[in-house]
Parts: C-alpha cells; sequence; structure tokens
C-alpha cells in the first residue's frame, strides 16, 4: 500500500513540475496556459493524497473551471496576430532567471532542512466538506464574509477596469 | 524513499515556487507573468494544507489554502482587466513595454 502511495505521489509531482519547465521554455503561449492546466490538475491530485477532498475540487472548479478560462479568454482578445516571442531578450533573461531561481530554492530548501518540525502527527483520512461548513459558519465567519466581499470588488472593478472607453479611443 | 511524509510535500511545494519564480523573472508577456503568480499561490497553498495534515492534524491550513484560492481568483481577474486596458493602450502585452510611469 505504502509502495503505491509513494508511486502516486511521485507521479503527480512530475505532474506538477515538469510542466512548469515547460511553461519556462514554451514558444507558444496557447500551449503554455495547457501546460498550467496539467500542473494545477496535479495540484488537485496532491490535495487529495493529502486528505483535502473539498479543498482538491475546489482547486478543479474555481482554477480549471474559472482561472484558466479567464487566462485563455484573455490569450485570445491580446493576441490577434502571431507575436513574436523577443527570442533575444530571453537568452538575455536566462542566467537573472537562473540566479533567482537558485537563490530561492536554496533558502526554501535550507529552511526546510533547518526546522524541526516537532508534534507531526498525521491526522485521520476522513471527509473533510460538512467540517469545512461548520468552521467557514462559525470561527471563520468573518474571514469567509470578507473573501465574498473581496470577489464582489474583484470583479465589479475588473469589469469597470477592462470596460472600452469610447471617447478615448 | 517512498514513505511520504510532510518533507516530500514541503520540496514539492519549494520547487514549484521556484519555477513560479523563474517563470516570472524570465516570461516577458503578461499573461505569461500571471501564471508565475498562480504557481506562487497554488505553492502557498499546498504548503498549508501539507501542515494540515502532518502539523497540526486540524482543518484550519485547508481553510487558509480555501481562501487561497478565492484570493486568487479575485487576483486573476483584475490583473487580466489591466492587462486588456494595457493591450488597448500600447497594442502588446510586453511587460518591458509598459514602462509609462518610468518615463
Amino acid at each position: 500500500m505504502s509502495f503505491y502511495t509513494g508511486l502516486m505521489f511521485y507521479l503527480l509531482a512530475a505532474v506538477v513540475l515538469v510542466p512548469g519547465v515547460c511553461i519556462l521554455f514554451s514558444r507558444d503561449i496557447v500551449h503554455a496556459a495547457f501546460w498550467l492546466m496539467a500542473s494545477l490538475a496535479g495540484v488537485a491530485g496532491l490535495y487529495l493524497m493529502l486528505g483535502a477532498d473539498f479543498l482538491g475540487f475546489a482547486q478543479v472548479l474555481v482554477y480549471i473551471g474559472g482561472i484558466l478560462i479567464l487566462i485563455i479568454f484573455g490569450l485570445m482578445v491580446t493576441h490577434k496576430e502571431k507575436v513574436s516571442l523577443h527570442q533575444i531578450a530571453r537568452k538575455r533573461l536566462l542566467l537573472p532567471a537562473l540566479v533567482t531561481g537558485a537563490i530561492t530554492l536554496l533558502g526554501l530548501l535550507t529552511a526546510i532542512r533547518g526546522t524541526s518540525w516537532a508534534g507531526a502527527t498525521e491526522a485521520p483520512l476522513e471527509p473533510t466538506s460538512a467540517r469545512i461548513g461548520y468552521h467557514l459558519m462559525s470561527d471563520y465567519l468573518l474571514p469567509f464574509e470578507v473573501a465574498s466581499i473581496l470577489l464582489l470588488v474583484g470583479l465589479v472593478a475588473g469589469v469597470y477596469i477592462a470596460r472600452r472607453r469610447e471617447q478615448e479611443t | 524513499m517512498f514513505e511520504i511524509g510532510l518533507t516530500h510535500y514541503l520540496v514539492v511545494s519549494a520547487a514549484m515556487f521556484t519555477l513560479g519564480m523563474m517563470i516570472i523573472v524570465m516570461r516577458r508577456n503578461a499573461i505569461a507573468v500571471l501564471m508565475g503568480i498562480e504557481f506562487l499561490l497554488n505553492a502557498a497553498a499546498l504548503n498549508f494544507v501539507a501542515f494540515s495534515r502532518y502539523v497540526t492534524g486540524d482543518l484550519h491550513g485547508q481553510l487558509a489554502g480555501l481562501f487561497v484560492i478565492a484570493v486568487a481568483a479575485a487576483e486573476a481577474t483584475i490583473i487580466l482587466a489591466i492587462i486588456l486596458n494595457i493591450y488597448s493602450h500600447m497594442d502588446s502585452v510586453n511587460v518591458d513595454e509598459a514602462d509609462l510611469l518610468k518615463q
């Protein structure tokens, strides 16, 4: 059993991380959007492996069903003709990207190795939806309402910012 | 090696965060930069959920992950609206060309 769990974890980790490298180097931005979909689905799988069933499906609904569609719509609107991808600029940026990545990864790995994760107890795997609902309606009520207002304000602001201004164009 | 623990998830999350940072630095298309930001947010949420299972053993980490997803949805909407505006002003979504404030 443990063997298959480990195998599944490494498969999902590959599904998460390999598309990231592909986004980094893909020439076509639409391909990058579909690689992002694979990566987000892999994260949803990792959530399921961690016993977060509600969060896993929320990830699929919100990210793959919502944000990714938004990104693809944005691509369709903003790329009327084939945009040149500025290969020279990207070659120039490879070294800064590698340096940033190396510093970030080293810092994070040092922090992970240097911390003792004391009291690590494994939570039992059981359905979480009902308990998350109780939390959202009791001790997380204020963050819940603030998040809903944030979403409303975000959507209204998005419509307002992106609308076409007739008098200017 | 096949016994999966907290550290495995943290390392995957760290690698994901690194990839997001590299995408933000290297890609010049504004929408690709948005993809990098989604990577960063997902890495953070994955950390929260892993801690929820392996350290605290309750649901607070998962709730934090849920709020990360909600904030990411609002953020993606605003960023795409801004990108559409930049595109209608300068006919390009290259982040290097959007430097009107610098001039």
